[in-house]
């Protein structure tokens, strides 16, 4: 399959990214006990086994104690505890501990879905908590970590999680079966009960936990049989559904502790700017402020509330150390790139067969320069970070995608082991990558320490978008060859760009390394060309970059798929039967786009409407194929009218069809709103955009449905949190193109339709 | 001291004149379920009811809704359109990160209560201020006529 999983963590540090094949196997190792509750490792990765109950004392497990009603997962547990995954209290309560942190892409619910599977629970019966940091039961295999991120959470735990469920169901049976003197294989478990098959016995698993805590490990959990499913592949409603539309859901930002105060920060707003001096006089005067922090490069005023705070900051009179970045500017970030694309020397990607002698030969040509601009986050929910720092410890309450890189980061701040930093994972109000970076935590704790009280620090809309890291910008030179029939001989594609892999490793990325996410999309397209070169010049620009959704392929894909659609025209063919007799190798790529093609009523004949376009995208991105189809119109001024979007999805087994919709749907939306307005730009050192205004949103009066099939598979599972997301641009390009004749080779797209370009 | 009426319940909150409601419910009376996105209306995300008029509370002045009925989120359900409308995004299974689904829900059953029956551009018209970077925009127009239905 070639999925490059361009990712790693700052907690992986040098490990380099597996490919994803198979989630590695499930290990079960008795290793103490624990008054009544067996305690077994279950961990998601072979070299995760962890004792995490002897005795003493646990601190990833009581990090939970107290955020839930009755401290159920705390030290105090007492219970049936088979692994990391699953704990039931001799009331019966049972609880699943999510490895994946949620930020709307329905992981509870699918990852509690696979365990629930296994287990003979229904979701009504289960309460689902976010895991505590700790690698050792929760790293997971893709990325080497305990991280949600590049699609990979479904992939990772696809059998680990499944085993856990059977495992412990497996346990409950035969603590059943020896009650009873029966066999266990003839006992049955469903809804939380066991029983013989004529149900004349029966025991709850509230009855079970304690025999059960006592039985020996099941050396073989064998899975279902996917044929036998009843909840995988079942759109179940989402586990933290109802309280996300009650007001009761508890984000990051909402968290209230005792003696708690509120803190905004603002930071310099030059790229490696310091802080000079500060007059805090007018600041300490606001009504409800408490102090004034200064930190390296920021200014904190901590206050009863964020009103205080907010208007503390507001009149703080700041002089910043503006450092070497104060005449940085857009144009020069491309003109930077440009010449780097033409004259650094490149770090081959991938080669096969002799591109540039094909190339070179070739009897037709095409080549085009494509650009994409840094890009923020802008997640719904702000930054923030609430942190107490007291004598020998700290605690954290914060949405986190990295809880243990996250630990970590203020365990050095404040020079303490990790276990002594109590971490409190929460539901976070929009990721898309951004809270893949610890930064936020490490300057909240910075804050913290310089006050003797618990500290919420939340930035403002204007704070979020000068200090993101940002998607980086790319120059990417593109051509192909073509011979006399019109199919390409040679497929070259040479990207410039700065290195998030470089930019997230603690370690860096050593100059002549390549980092496979540069590339992912382009390196390993779905068509078969005769002969590919892809290579990677790298210019890691003076701003700070980071990953955003889609990763590599939401850039590349839009090179690839847009220039498909130019060589497919250069040839005289259409665009979806040009890439359909590429694929003829690529069954469930092709299987994809005809779907598509067929849904969306796809007619290379279809009489052409003035100001009206159709286009296509396909790519193979995080295991999962999809092909979008999308029609709009392009009114004379340049606005853009979404018309319809058809999308085909094979993304192998099916967890939760519901979620998955809500994925193709919401990302290809998401990365709607990025092709058509959204670009960070630099002046005078400084980001441009400060909220939403100046950063374009897609809004309810231009949205449209999304039509989504999904392809009936048993494959192994494909990611979908990002991969919609990736088709937007080149699709939105296509259809431009095939609207008004204007290739448009940059984004976004609508500054450049508007400026009648 | 400013008196305030919120969800039926009577809060006396000793904050300054000009401090938006906003960080009133938050900050100081707990209800945490209006969210802060922008703080300058721009994404809706704080949007409560005064008098049954969405509004944003983050530019809102708390005096200035003295002698107001303020329903938030946490007391919306309690009202005719509130109520379905929450039904309606359950059943359509509206909420992705949910963060700005409040505002969102908000914005809703403001709408169906001066609306019963809101056609395509109307719910354009009172959902376009509140942004969801999800993109759960289709389901938030159809848990909408689902709710207008009911």
């Amino acid at each position: 399959m070639g999925d490059s999983l361009a990712f790693a963590t700052r907690a992986a540090a040098a490990a380099s990214p597996t490919s994803a094949s198979r989630p590695a196997n499930l290990r079960l190792t008795r290793r103490g006990l624990l008054g009544t509750g067996l305690t077994i490792a279950f961990a998601l990765s072979p070299l995760g086994r962890k004792v995490w109950a002897q005795g003493g004392e646990q601190p990833s497990l009581r990090a939970i104690e107290g955020q839930v009603e009755g401290g159920d997962t705390g030290d105090a547990f007492q219970g049936f505890a088979p692994g990391g995954f699953v704990r039931i209290d001799p009331a019966g309560k049972i609880s699943l501990l999510i490895p994946n942190i949620e930020m709307g892409q329905g992981i509870h619910t699918a990852e509690a879905m696979l365990i629930a599977e296994e287990l003979e629970v229904g979701l009504d019966q289960v309460t689902v908590l976010p895991a505590p940091p700790d690698e050792a039961l929760y790293k997971q295999p893709l990325l080497q970590s305990q991280t949600t991120g590049g699609s990979t959470s479904i992939r990772s735990t696809w059998v680990p999680l499944r085993e856990a469920g059977a495992a412990a169901r497996t346990m409950l049976i035969q603590a059943a079966a020896q009650r009873w003197g029966l066999d266990p294989a003839e006992l049955l478990a469903a809804r939380g009960v066991v029983s013989t098959p004529d149900g004349a016995r029966s025991a709850t698993y509230a009855e079970l936990v304690e025999d059960a805590a006592k039985l020996p490990i099941p050396t073989d959990v064998p899975l279902k049989d996917p044929a036998r499913f009843t909840l995988i592949g079942t759109p179940a409603p989402r586990v933290e559904g109802r309280e996300k539309t009650d007001g009761t859901a508890v984000f990051g930002i909402d968290v209230r502790v005792d003696g708690m105060r509120i803190a905004t920060v603002s930071a310099c707003p030059i790229f490696g700017g310091k802080l000079g001096s500060v007059d805090e006089a007018a600041a300490r005067a606001v009504p409800g402020v408490r102090d004034v922090v200064k930190l390296d490069n920021a200014v904190a005023v901590t206050g009863d509330h964020y009103w205080a705070a907010r208007q503390g900051v507001d009149a703080l009179s700041i002089q910043w150390q503006e450092g070497p970045n104060a005449g940085l500017d857009t144009d020069a970030l491309f003109a930077d790139l440009k010449a780097a694309s033409e004259t650094g020397k490149p770090i081959l990607a991938k080669e096969e067969g002799q591109a540039q002698a094909a190339f070179d030969a070739a009897p037709k040509k095409v080549e085009a320069v494509y650009q994409l601009p840094f890009l923020a986050h802008a997640t719904m929910e702000p930054i923030n970070c609430l942190v107490h720092v007291r004598e020998g410890e700290c605690e954290i309450w914060c949405g986190t995608q990295v809880p243990t890189a996250a630990q970590a980061s203020a365990a050095k701040i404040l020079n303490l082991p990790p276990e002594k930093v109590i971490l409190h994972n929460q539901l976070i109000g929009g990721g898309f990558g951004r809270r893949l970076e610890a930064d936020y935590v490490a300057q909240a704790v910075e804050i913290a320490r310089q006050v003797d009280y618990p500290v919420k620090v939340v930035w403002s809309r204007e704070e979020d978008f000068a200090h993101d890291l940002y998607r980086p910008a790319y120059y990417d030179r593109i051509a192909a060859g073509l011979g006399e029939d019109g199919m390409p001989l040679a497929w070259i594609d040479h990207v410039t760009g700065g290195s998030v892999l470089g930019s997230y490793l603690p370690t860096g990325l050593p100059d002549g390394t390549l980092d496979s996410d540069a590339v992912e999309g382009a390196a390993e397209p779905p068509y078969g060309f005769p002969a590919l070169l892809v290579d990677w010049v790298r210019k890691d620009p003076p701003v700070p970059v980071s990953w955003w959704r889609g990763v590599g392929p939401t850039h590349n894909i839009f090179v690839v798929e847009s220039f498909m659609d130019e060589v497919a025209l250069a040839a005289g063919k259409d665009p979806v039967e040009y890439r359909t007799a590429l694929l003829a190798r690529n069954l469930r790529a092709a299987g994809v786009l005809k779907l598509a093609a067929d849904k969306a009523g796809w007619d290379p004949a279809a009489a052409k409407v003035a100001g009206e376009g159709r286009g296509v995208a396909l790519h193979l991105s995080f295991g999962s194929y999809i092909a979008v189809i999308l029609d709009v119109a392009v009114t004379p001024e340049g606005a853009v009218q979404l018309k319809r979007a058809v999308a085909a999805v094979d993304c192998g087994h099916v967890v939760n069809p519901d979620t998955i919709r809500a994925q193709v749907e919401g990302g290809l939306l998401f990365g709607l709103s990025a092709a058509l307005y959204n670009g960070i730009t630099v002046e005078n050192g400084r980001v441009v955009q400060t909220s939403f205004d100046e950063y374009g949103q897609l809004r309810m009066n231009e949205s449209i449905p999304v039509e989504v099939h999904i392809v009936p598979s048993t494959e192994e599972p494909g990611g979908m949190g990002e991969t919609a997301t990736v088709s937007a641009a080149p699709a939105l390009g296509n259809a431009i193109f095939a609207a008004t004749g204007k290739r448009l080779r940059s984004l976004p797209f609508v500054p450049q339709l508007s400026a009648g370009s | 001291m400013i008196d305030l009426s919120i969800n039926g319940e009577r809060h006396s909150v000793d904050v300054p004149e000009d401090m938006p409601l906003l960080w009133v419910l938050r900050d100081v009376l707990g209800l945490t379920g209006t969210k802060f996105g922008c703080g300058v209306t721009q994404c809706g995300a704080c949007t409560v009811h005064v008098d049954g008029q969405a509004i944003r509370s983050c530019v809102t002045p708390a005096s200035t809704v003295v002698g107001s009925e303020v329903v938030t989120i946490e007391g919306v359900g309690a009202t005719d359109p509130g109520g379905r409308v929450q039904a309606a995004w359950l059943e359509h299974q509206v909420v992705q990160c949910g963060y700005c689904q409040s505002g969102q829900i908000m914005s809703a059953s403001a709408l169906l209560a001066a609306n019963p029956a809101p056609d395509d551009a109307a719910i354009d018209e009172a959902m376009s201020g509140n942004i969801c970077r999800c993109g759960t925009y289709p389901r938030i127009r159809a848990a909408i006529k689902t709710a207008a239905k009911a």
